[in-house]
């Protein structure tokens, strides 16, 4: 970055080409900045770049305005190359008021550009944001490793608004739109695609619309002529993959994934959900799309929810449950009964950081073990995870397809990362989804509730309603064949192991994994969900240092793919990272007896690039 | 299906469809304990299933757990013996996937109101067209006797040896704060009444609870003998009818009238009945005097306290979703393309 241009007022600006761009939009949660991210995410999407975006916001829906609790963050990471994670650290920060500053100053890059609202550094508002008395960063030196620019966004915006007879709060609330014309005019953007979104969104009232394209073009303006930035950049378009694409938050893609399936096998939908973040959104997006036959139902807790599921399926619907790790601990007696009644059911569980109610609103990747383990009884489930927010679709598709093909319950694991943030998504065509559905009926006269399918071990699944199949479910012990109750100790060991057969049966379905990087080497990275992006990005930066490293990266955790053991072995060293206490890392050291290490982070928040790199590095220097 | 014979064998029977209460009657062996109040009500319950014209493929029973939760075992329909207490989200789900079905739930006063008790309320509030029967024996029994939410205060029990100190809830009044559309009450030594309170229940539309005084033999052995018992019952009891006058008594010589908001009883003549004598109106509005007869102690009323209609779950649930389809036929590329997409040119 340079700012040493000198160029005569008149001459446009001139504009540098830079390769990525990451930054920051952050303010009270109140002050609009998830929808000023969004918006620079649409047009950023549409001018060709690739990226990724994270929203960190507080689990306070008002926390006190002007706190540091209540601050509101959106970050994105755009780029003219591939786009794996939000960016480590800001280039450009945008402050909307003093709280926002503190909160996020330790993440800004040095020397990066700090954009603060300086109509909100006044005594009150630093005095909330917890400043000591007297002292002002705009004003201390404090901020000397960065280039401030101060803006009086309200004074601007209420200038700009002057005459319009809007009242205070109103001309206030446009500020955000000033703000992100100021900063479309940075990275040389074009404003279409907001001012159509402003015209939308305020159809019925002219008043904002006008207010808020106001806003927008002064900000803009105001970049261009003040010349506070003395330059601007310019982000080129990304080699991506041709195609039609949209942008996609992981939560969005989990719901399309569900609605996919359940259009592909012809069976309708269920949707048992009590309200919890970071999963509602799910619950929102199938609600809306009725008309796709999706029956959703908010039930009074979250065992009603999964309990409606395994009623829809055990009529016969692709019955789904979707919650975060608290539901999850309350649904475990009835994942249990769909284990015993081998009833096909998807549990989406969106990770939040935990125990107990934990960081609501932040990610984290410490409920592998409550997957794998956590019920009573042997008690096997497949388990699935997205590795991206577009991922979510085809894993929420795959969750759907191994639930009904091995009837079973199939936990979709994605987290708070995935399922806020959002990428670029080439549309799938939806004719090409692969189609599945549960094996075929016997005929009545050969109809056993417990006779297993020869090449899944799935039991048929005849719904009430079709006569001649009548039948009784529940979840004492189920004889072999014939499902009747049976406590005899040898059918017990047997069902135990047919259960765990089965499930170990879908490793048949997972394709080969992809491995990054060479098939031989020092250390290999393995990691699983919502990580990928930090910890391909990590892998390819030491690649390109000459260091003999690889990684993996796994969607499926139970079964495991088959290959894996096989991929392991042409490796000096095995590191899992993961944001957790180290849940996949026990699992392969338990599995395959190799001394794996763990590279683990438990603070509610994403790995960062460097964070990947510098771990992976030292194991490659210490050896160990 | 391709075979015409399975074709053949899915599609009801043409013309009134015969069936027997050996029909519903499963293969496996009935296991509760001799003399058990379960095995009336489950030979009641077998003996009006082929009065309702359904066949058996469109009925289920969902359970959840205890001694009467075995029911469905038993009953040659669709049948699920879920978890403790959950019957009612089950068979929800099941109701709502498929609204052909004729769905009951057989619970008890553990599994229905403790353990499940807030899935009853809500299943009765959103009114699923459930029939649910509780069978109330006032005492835990496959857990072998401790005290349930019914059992009367200071009862001393394995867990409450110097007697209990929770105090019992009413599951009818409860079932009428709850909104529930159909509300009863019946005896498991009274059978041919017990038949036609299902009936009723079978025919009604919307979410059904009915209480079963049941007898627990072992735990338990004559709960509600001081009511029920042969020589005392007409006396202690009381069966209420829609528009008819309430009155009981072996000779019926005694009439229910309100008495400020309390019932009082008095002596019942024909030739000269007494001028206020409460009517029983199941289809009121208001559940008011429902209310009145959950809570009036003796007699105990037993029958229909409540049976009014409004919209069931499963219909509106449908409902919306062809309005969901009329206003915007399902297009799943369109869906999954959204409305903002951008185009990279190779």
């Amino acid at each position: 970055m340079s700012d040493t241009t000198t160029s005569p007022k008149s001459a446009p600006l001139p504009v540098e080409e830079i390769e990525s761009a990451v930054i920051r939009f952050a303010g009270d949660s109140g002050d609009g900045i998830q929808l000023t991210g969004m918006q620079f995410t649409t047009t950023t999407a549409f001018a060709g770049n690739d990226l990724a975006t994270f929203p960190d916001y507080p689990a306070e829906i008002r926390a006190p305005v002007g706190t540091t609790a209540g601050v509101s963050g959106f970050q994105i990471q755009f780029s003219s190359r591939q786009v794996l994670t939000p960016g480590d650290a800001p280039d450009v920060f945008v402050a909307m008021n003093p709280a926002a500053l503190k909160a996020n100053l330790h993440d800004i890059k040095k020397g990066g550009m700090i954009i603060v609202n300086k109509d909100t550094f006044n005594a009150a508002n630093l005095k909330k944001a917890g400043y000591p008395d007297g002292k002002n960063p705009l004003e201390d030196g404090s901020l000397s490793e960065f280039r401030v620019i101060p803006v009086e966004l309200g004074r601007l915006t209420r200038n700009a608004l002057d005459g319009m007879g809007l009242t205070a709060t109103e001309t206030e609330r446009c500020k955000n739109f000033f703000a992100l014309g100021m900063m479309y005019w940075l990275y040389d953007r074009p404003m279409a695609a907001t001012l159509k979104w402003i015209e939308t969104k305020f159809k019925k009232n002219p008043k904002y619309v006008e207010a808020n394209h106001k806003a927008l073009h002064a900000g803009n303006a105001y970049a261009e002529t003040a010349e506070i930035f003395g330059h601007h950049f310019r982000v080129n378009k990304a080699p991506i993959k041709p195609g039609v694409y949209r942008n996609i938050t992981g939560n969005e893609a989990t719901a399309l994934g569900f609605i996919a399936a359940s259009s592909v096998c012809g069976r309708p939908l269920w949707y048992g959900s009590y309200p919890i973040t970071p999963a509602s959104d799910v619950l929102h997006e199938l609600s809306k799309n009725k008309n796709f036959g999706v029956k959703t139902f908010q039930a009074e807790d979250e065992i009603a929810a999964i309990g409606s599921a395994i009623g829809a399926a055990f009529a016969g619907h692709l019955a789904l449950t979707g919650t975060s790790g608290p539901g999850v601990a309350l649904k475990a007696e009835a994942i249990g009964l769909a284990v015993m009644t081998e009833l096909p059911l998807v549990i989406l569980n969106v990770q939040r950081g935990g125990p107990s109610t934990g960081l609501p609103t932040k990610t984290e990747q410490a409920d592998l073990f409550q997957a794998m383990y956590g019920r009573n009884g042997e008690c096997p489930a497949i388990v699935v995870a997205a590795a991206t927010p577009g991922d979510c679709f085809t894993m929420a598709y795959e969750a759907s397809r191994l639930a009904v093909k091995y009837m079973t319950p199939v936990f979709l694991l994605t987290d708070g990362y995935l399922a806020n943030g959002s990428e670029p998504w080439l549309i799938p065509d939806a004719s090409k989804l692969a189609k599945f559905d549960a094996p075929a009926l016997p005929p009545v006269s050969e109809f056993k509730l417990y006779k297993r399918d020869p090449e899944t071990m799935a039991r048929p699944w005849a719904a009430p309603g079709t006569a001649g199949y009548e039948h009784r479910l529940g979840g004492i012990e189920k004889q072999d064949v014939t499902g009747n109750i049976s406590y005899d100790p040898d059918n017990h060991e047997r069902m135990v192991r047919l259960r765990a057969a089965k499930v170990n049966k879908a490793a048949q379905d997972i394709p080969p994994l992809e491995i990054l990087g060479e098939k031989k080497g020092k250390v290999l990275v393995i990691g699983w969900g919502g990580t990928y992006g930090a910890i391909t990005a990590g892998v390819q930066n030491l690649q390109k240092a000459g260091k003999s490293v690889s990684a993996v990266h796994l969607r499926h955790l139970n079964p495991l793919p088959p290959d894996l053991g096989d991929i392991m072995a042409n490796f000096e060293h095995v590191v899992v990272p993961e944001l957790n206490m180290g849940q996949l890392l026990k699992i392969i050291r338990a599995k395959y007896l190799v001394p794996a290490t763990g590279l683990n982070k438990i603070k509610g928040q994403p790995f960062k690039v460097t964070e990947i790199e510098a771990g992976v590095d030292a194991i490659l220097n210490g050896g160990k | 299906m391709a075979d015409n014979k399975d074709e053949m064998e899915i599609l009801p029977a043409a013309g009134p469809i015969v069936q027997t209460a050996k029909d519903f009657k499963s293969d496996q062996m009935v296991r509760w304990c001799p003399g058990c109040g379960d095995f009336a009500i489950l030979a009641t319950v077998q003996k009006i299933m082929p009065t309702l014209g359904i066949p058996r493929e469109k009925i289920a029973f969902v359970s959840g757990i205890g001694c009467s939760s075995r029911f469905p075992y038993y009953m040659n329909t669709y049948g699920f013996h879920s978890i403790h207490g959950r019957a009612p989200t089950v068979a929800t789900g099941l109701k709502c996937a498929n609204p052909d079905m004729q769905v009951w739930v057989v619970t008890g006063d553990g599994d229905g109101l403790s353990i499940g008790g807030n899935h009853l309320i809500h299943a009765l509030r959103r009114n699923v067209d459930l029939k649910i029967l509780l069978f109330n024996n006032r005492i835990y029994g496959l857990t072998k006797g401790q005290y349930s939410p019914t059992s009367e205060i200071g009862k001393k029990t394995k867990s409450s040896p110097m007697g209990t100190i929770d105090a019992p809830l009413n599951p009818i009044a409860l079932a009428l704060a709850s909104e529930a559309s159909f509300v009863a009450r019946a005896v498991d030594t009274d059978l041919p009444f017990l038949g036609e309170v299902l009936t009723r229940a079978a025919k009604h539309k919307g979410s059904v609870f009915i209480e079963i005084f049941q007898n627990c033999i072992v735990f338990n052995d004559g709960a509600f003998e001081s009511v029920v018992a042969k020589d005392v019952r007409e006396d202690r009891m009381m069966k209420v009818a829609h528009g008819k006058p309430m009155i009981f008594g072996a000779k019926k010589d005694k009439g229910i009238v309100l008495n400020g908001l309390e019932p009082e009883v008095v002596t019942f003549d024909p030739a000269n009945p007494p001028k206020n004598l409460l009517i029983h109106d199941e289809k009121a509005p208001s559940a008011t005097l429902a209310n009145f007869l959950a809570h009036m102690g003796e007699p105990v009323p037993q029958g229909v306290f409540r049976a009014v209609e409004r919209p069931m779950l499963h219909e509106m649930m449908d409902a919306q979703i062809d309005q969901a389809k009329t206003a915007k036929p399902a297009d799943l590329q369109k869906l999954l393309t959204g409305p903002e997409t951008w185009t990279v040119a190779a």
